[in-house]
């Protein structure tokens, strides 16, 4: 009974779904109020049926029903628990209810609280929402239905992909697919704004919260997913421009653009353009990224044609709403009215600079995702776009966005003053150098660019306290007052300061885990050591032991550093009976923010075994950046208060209006 | 019952949602942006209140926002006069295409695709449902026995008892445990090592593992002429592909016994699996092995069919890694039209069309087969 109250939820959430879509737009033409309340109710009873659908196929996957074809697939009657929930989204159709389960949280959320919102706004918001909802409950239902049927049911089921059976699996696709889904709202939003032809600081504000939330998790997500990758896949590396991770990485560079520049819309009602644009590119990555990963294109274009139904499905919904979002922007964007006025050299300059070289380096990324792709759909040559390509044309666009980074929050808003804004940043110059210096004199000349890059990073986390310390004004004003600006900055400011400080520390943790990692591949019997970077490694043998659905091979490792142990390294093999396939866990030693990474290769004939080792130095950065960024995002994302961007008035005797740019 | 009963019910919250809305008179107008502008004028106030920004910046910030606030307001006093109040008509289109198209639209679709007539069959009420009232004393049995051995775990006929019923019950993984900890307690014989193989191969689907193999042949050094590994060891042989030695092995076997033995049937079907002109019986689809045949004849029904179907499913897999095996083709052509499910049998044809277009020969075997089972077209 259950799998088919989850089947019959989720049909009812469809037909919801298409009276929202339809009545509410209704009734903001007609300016009809009832018509238009219409969208909050359904919207929330839309998500109580979307969700009651999700609670009954995990309740199918936690009592094994295998009379579920899905469950029979992709569960195992002996997994551990906690497996057994992660396998509700570890397969394609569970996946594409969690999506949709967001999609409808998200909408009912807006429902909820979206009480200070315009009502024919939020009518459009809905129905919009409605739209983009619909069409995934029907790829759900005709290609990807999770509760269809088997009869008679079978009595074990075929398990897990063990590379799947993990906690990051459990962690992972929600926090991603919140941010994937979290864009969608910004869309809508930007859909509904073009269909009234109005849109305004009020807009901007309304939205930021929501831009906000997706980007947080969406950082989470991806950082979550490049650790996993790092300890599961055995590599050692940590990100690999794989198309399934840039496929995530885009609506990220997009939804970064989008933050900053609904900041410009909401406090100085300029950038509109850019901000209805950004949120349309956005959500359309995210659903490219969708299409990426889920329709097979990327196992290879010739799976994809043979069996298309579902690719198919996805390219219609892509160009649906893609091409719908963006032709009504072309049509709706030139009627939009102008916004405020700007000098080139301001903080809304430097936000048009941020989004045009965010804006470019998405595009290199798109470019080296889906040329492969292209290629190969069109004369059937199979290349491969890797780390060569995206370090030459993703790299050096970033480096002049990073070097601008700090100038941004320290320029006034309309005019600013570069000079003035460098005077200030002087501290922040010299710890780069310094840093740089020191890396020279501590690492010799081994890398030239490397340096450079430690450089950087000082400079940009100097540069974004340097912020908090003008706005405070430590140093400068007496004590009190210092006391009293800080406890009444804006969390946004801390926010800002945090976020930018958070990249620096990500770009430390790439600079120097790339540069002066160490790797080695041996053969040791047991008995036998080797050492790495100052550590030794001694074998201590092999055993084995038995887990909840596997058997693992574990290799016994002492790690010691000048000859005092500092702990057990335990890399493992194992097999899984159900799927006849073995995964190999690496074991990891982290000493400070560096880690000793250990993976098990074959064994030998000759008892020995192999072994790749690597020390990554300070490669935690990469993912704790990451964190701090979030933490930046959680703390604007928690300040209520309004934001205006107060204007620094023209010097009477200037001609400052002939400088003055529009907008857009 | 229950079932129509709450999909009834979860139908009338959904025409709710759609109903409630349209029968409230009052109209909450929602927010708009003047308010937004208010507050920014307030919070510009507040900040020039703390310093954060400078008596300039707030005037030239306040004009700003005041002009958006005027051309708001302005907005606003145009927006009151087209916005129109609800006409009853529309609310009532409305409310009856939620009352009749909804419902007639959900259930539509969900007949179409849904299965209402399958329950639930969550693993642990199917075990429990599965236990026979002659078997539930099997359980307490196993229960008792169980206890017992966890007080005294070197008692071998213990494990000698349970052994059996555990392979039986389908408890592999234990019967595998119990047969070694028996070797271990009470010393090698033939005959268990020959048990301890058969729960092996059990274990692993019916595959002889290497495992498996070495405590079969363990056997046969200890006692040349045990039935059991005997038989088992041509399993292997034929899993290896060594056809003339499986056949070898059990036409020994059967010259030597007596002609009622009761295990010769299986050696006869084993044999006529070998032969592979015969059309194989139903049971014989997907290549079974012996073991699996053995079990197949202690099971229900209702597993057999699944066992069936779980063998019929490997073989699709096996097919869809490697499509060139014109064999295992026409072997699942034919299981799926024994088992009656044609429309599987017709996606299977065109599979197997695809993958075997490279080679003529095999595209021709495979195209008469097709249509001699009339899956054209």
């Amino acid at each position: 009974m259950i799998p088919e109250l989850g089947h019959y939820a989720l049909v009812l959430a469809l037909a919801l779904g298409i009276v929202q879509a339809l009545v509410p737009l209704v009734g903001s033409l007609r300016g009809d109020a009832a018509l238009m309340r219409l969208a909050g109710s359904t919207a929330l009873m839309q998500f109580v049926f979307v969700a009651l659908s999700f609670v009954a196929l995990t309740a199918c996957y936690v009592t094994s029903d295998f009379s579920v074809a899905n469950v029979f697939e992709n569960s195992h009657s002996m997994m551990p628990l906690i497996y057994k929930f992660t396998s509700v989204w570890g397969n394609h159709e569970g996946s594409m209810l969690l999506w949709v389960l967001i999609l409808a949280a998200f909408g009912a959320a807006v429902a909820a609280f979206g009480g200070n919102l315009p009502a024919t706004l939020k009518a459009n918001v809905l129905a919009v929402q409605s739209w983009i909802a619909c069409s995934f409950y029907l790829f759900i239902l005709l290609t990807s239905n999770p509760f269809l049927r088997l009869a008679p049911a079978p009595f074990e089921g075929k398990d897990l992909n063990p590379i799947l059976q993990d906690i990051g699996l459990a962690v992972h696709p929600p926090l991603l697919y919140l941010g994937y889904v979290g864009f969608s709202i910004s869309f809508s939003f930007a859909i509904a704004a073009l269909i009234e032809g109005r849109i305004d600081a009020a807009w901007a504000r309304w939205v930021r919260p929501w831009t906000l939330a997706a980007w947080m998790f969406l950082t989470v997500g991806i950082a979550m997913g490049s650790y996993w990758a790092y300890y599961e896949l055995g590599w050692g590396g940590y990100w690999f421009w794989d198309p399934v991770e840039n496929a995530s990485l885009m609506p990220w560079i997009a939804g970064t653009a989008l933050l900053h520049s609904a900041v410009v819309m909401e406090k100085r009602n300029a950038l509109k353009i850019w901000t209805v644009l950004l949120a349309i590119l956005a959500f359309s990555l995210s659903l490219i990224g969708t299409f990426l990963v889920r329709s097979g294109v990327l196992t290879s274009v010739h799976t994809f044609a043979s069996d298309p139904s579902r690719g198919v499905f996805i390219l219609m919904i892509l160009i649906f709403f893609i091409g719908g979002g963006l032709a009504l922007f072309a049509w709706r964007a030139p009627m939009l009215k102008q916004g405020g006025l700007f000098a080139p050299v301001s903080r809304e300059g430097a936000l048009v600079f941020n989004n045009l070289f965010l804006t470019t380096a998405c595009l290199t990324v798109f470019v080296g995702t889906l040329y492969p792709l292209a290629l190969e759909a069109i004369t059937g040559e199979k290349i491969s776009v890797g780390a060569p390509f995206f370090n030459l044309t993703f790299g050096p666009l970033f480096i002049p966005l990073l070097f601008a980074m700090p100038f941004g929050p320290l320029l006034a808003w309309k005019r600013g003053d570069v000079l003035g804004v460098a005077q200030r940043l002087m501290a922040a110059f010299a710890i780069g150098l310094v840093a740089i210096a020191v890396t020279f004199v501590a690492m010799g000349v081994t890398s030239v660019l490397a340096p450079f890059g430690i450089g950087l990073a000082f400079y940009v986390m100097a540069g974004s306290l340097v912020d908090l310390v003008e706005h405070t004004g430590v140093f400068r004003l007496p004590l009190a007052t210092v006391r009293a600006r800080t406890f009444g900055l804006p969390r946004s400011v801390w926010g800002t300061a945090l976020a930018h400080f958070g990249m620096a520390v990500t770009l430390l943790g790439i600079v120097t885990a790339s540069t002066w990692g160490e790797e080695r591949i041996v053969a040791l019997k047991q008995g036998q050591s080797t050492s790495l970077s100052g550590y030794d490694m001694s074998f201590d043998g092999m055993t084995q032991r038995a887990g909840p659905n596997f058997r693992e091979t574990v290799a016994k490792f002492t790690a010691r550093s000048g000859g005092v142990a500092v702990g057990l390294m335990e890399p493992s093999k194992r097999s899984f009976g159900a799927r006849q396939s073995t995964t190999s866990e690496a074991a990891l030693l982290t000493r400070g923010f560096s880690q000793l990474y250990m993976s098990l290769g074959d064994v030998n004939e000759d008892g020995s075994v192999a072994v790749r080792l690597y020390f990554k130095p300070l490669v935690l950065l990469i993912w704790l950046g990451s964190l701090v960024m979030a933490l930046g995002g959680l703390l604007s994302l928690s300040d209520r208060r309004l934001r205006v961007g107060a204007p620094k008035p023209a010097k009477k005797a200037s001609k400052p209006s002939s400088t003055l740019q529009p907008a857009e | 019952m229950t079932l129509w009963l709450a999909f009834a019910l979860m139908t009338a919250a959904a025409i709710f949602a759609v109903l409630w809305p349209l029968g409230r008179r009052t109209a909450n107008a929602g927010g708009s942006d003047i308010a937004v502008y208010r507050d920014q004028l307030d919070e510009i106030a507040r900040d020039r209140a703390t310093g954060l920004i400078g008596e300039a910046e707030a005037e030239a910030a306040k004009v700003e926002v005041s002009r958006r606030l005027i051309a708001a307001a302005d907005v606003a006093e145009a927006d009151k006069t087209v916005a129109g109040a609800s006409p009853l008509w529309r609310r009532r289109a409305t409310a009856l295409a939620g009352l009749v198209l909804l419902p007639i639209g959900a259930t539509a679709i969900y007949l179409t695709l849904g299965s209402p007539q399958l329950p639930g069959q969550p693993l642990a009420e199917r075990r429990a449902a599965a236990v026979q009232p002659q078997d539930r004393s099997i359980q307490e049995l196993i229960g008792r026995v169980e206890a017992h051995l966890e007080q005294n775990p070197n008692d071998a006929r213990g494990y000698e008892v349970i052994a059996p019923v555990y392979l039986r019950l389908g408890r592999f993984d234990d019967a595998v445990n119990a047969r070694r900890k028996l070797l271990a307690l009470s010393g090698e014989t033939a005959s268990r090592q020959a048990d301890l193989g058969e729960a092996l191969s059990a274990a692993s689907n019916g595959v002889i593992t290497v495992e498996a193999k070495t405590a079969f042949e363990r056997a046969l050094v200890l006692d040349a002429n045990d039935l059991k590994a005997k038989f088992f060891v041509g399993v292997a042989a034929e899993q290896d592909g060594d056809k003339p030695k499986a056949a070898a092995i059990w036409t020994g076997m059967l010259k030597d016994a007596p002609a009622d033995a009761p295990w010769a049937p299986m050696v006869r079907e084993s044999l006529a699996r070998l032969g592979v002109v015969s059309t194989p019986p139903i049971a014989g689809t997907a290549g079974p092995s012996a073991a699996d045949v053995a079990a197949a004849n202690t099971m229900s029904e209702q597993d057999r069919a699944d066992m069936i179907r779980g063998m019929v499913a490997r073989l699709a897999d096996k097919l869809k890694e490697d499509g060139s095996d014109l064999e295992g083709w026409q072997r699942l052509l034919r299981a799926y039209m024994v088992m009656g499910d044609r429309d599987k049998a017709t996606a299977a044809a065109g599979d197997a069309r695809k993958a075997l277009a490279s080679d003529p020969e095999k595209l021709r075997q495979i195209g008469e087969l097709i249509k001699s089972m009339g899956l054209e077209g």
